[in-house]
């Protein structure tokens, strides 16, 4: 695993409460790890905190899985790993 | 000491509700940091804050840049706010047909809209916390309305609405959000006011006199308190009835 894969799971776990073995690349965050409104918010949030980028609302509500969060975060910083 | 180790931040903290809610906080154990929008403002809160703990600092509330910086500032110095108290505000009274459109902005911005923002601020603090204390001081006068005063019962209304909405959106995060609502507290504004205008006042109260600064703040200490962990969305009066009569 990469160490951005591993960085965004380790936030992940953080901001949802969740083990880190349940988050594959496909779970929802809101259908499979239980997430709420407010879980999702903050975790875009602490992404952002983390990775210095701005995630505007429009891209933040495409956000739904963990492959999602390593897709967007390739495509928007210099973190290719 | 039901508030040992929190962090408090009190606005407005200079004189009246605001002085006596700084000093019960205090009081209960919380280190307090209360605001002034002047500097000599924030000295004299220096002068009787500083004994007990707490600590002084300038600050204008509609000021959005300079209400970030000191929130950043607390949170390294003292460590997460746990007890926000929005207390400062201003009125610019004028009978409505007569009320400028500067007089309506300025305290819907100072009473409504710097409220909401100062609590935005604190919100990311109490969410990583999964605890957390935000008090409104409100008014008797935003539930009935007053003569000269449609900007600030406006204002002091929609703060009632922005709590719950605001108490809906943090529940699940252990963050309560409420309201007190004073009725005729004997302030500066208050000792101003004619025996007439006094004696009118009481026909409405059903306790027969004006309240103490001391009774609000033991509202806003049972608030902020592990007691009442229970209790959010709520507008706690205290008004010696004068809302029933």
């Amino acid at each position: 695993m990469s160490s951005l894969e591993e960085k965004v799971k380790k936030i992940i776990a953080e901001q949802l409460s969740v083990a880190e073995d349940q988050i594959t690349p496909g779970a929802s965050f809101v259908e499979d790890l239980g997430a709420d409104s407010l879980d999702t918010v903050e975790l875009v949030m602490a992404l952002e905190e983390e990775f210095e980028i701005d995630i505007p609302d429009e891209e933040a509500e495409k956000i739904v899985t963990f492959q999602d969060v390593l897709n967007y975060i390739r495509s928007h910083t210099n973190q290719q790993a | 000491m039901k508030l040992q180790g929190s962090i408090a931040l009190v606005t407005g903290a200079s004189r009246g509700i605001g002085r006596a809610i700084a000093e019960r906080l205090a009081a209960d154990g919380a280190k307090v940091i209360g605001t002034a929008t002047s500097p000599s403002g924030a000295e004299s809160i220096d002068q009787w804050l500083a004994p007990l703990g707490g600590a002084a600092r300038v600050l204008d509330v509609c000021d959005s840049a300079a209400s970030a910086a000191l929130v950043a500032e607390i949170e390294k110095s003292f460590g997460s706010i746990g007890i926000l108290v929005n207390n400062a505000g201003i009125t610019r009274d004028m009978l409505a047909v007569r009320m400028k459109d500067e007089d309506w902005d300025a305290v819907i911005q100072t009473n409504l809209s710097a409220v909401f923002k100062m609590s935005k601020l604190v919100m990311r603090g109490m969410m990583k916390a999964r605890n957390g204390r935000i008090i409104n001081i409100g008014s008797v006068v935003g539930s009935m309305g007053n003569f000269g005063q449609a900007n600030y019962a406006a204002a002091k209304a929609g703060l009632v609405g922005m709590s719950k909405s605001l108490a809906a959106e943090l529940g699940a995060r252990n963050i309560t959000v409420n309201v007190v609502a004073p009725g005729f507290i004997e302030t500066d504004m208050t000792r101003e006011l004619s025996d007439e205008v006094k004696a009118k006042l009481f026909e409405r109260l059903l306790i027969q006199r004006l309240g103490s600064g001391q009774e609000v703040a033991a509202a806003v200490a049972f608030l902020a308190s592990p007691d009442a962990a229970y209790i959010t969305g709520h507008t706690l009066h205290v008004n010696g009835g004068m809302f029933l009569s």
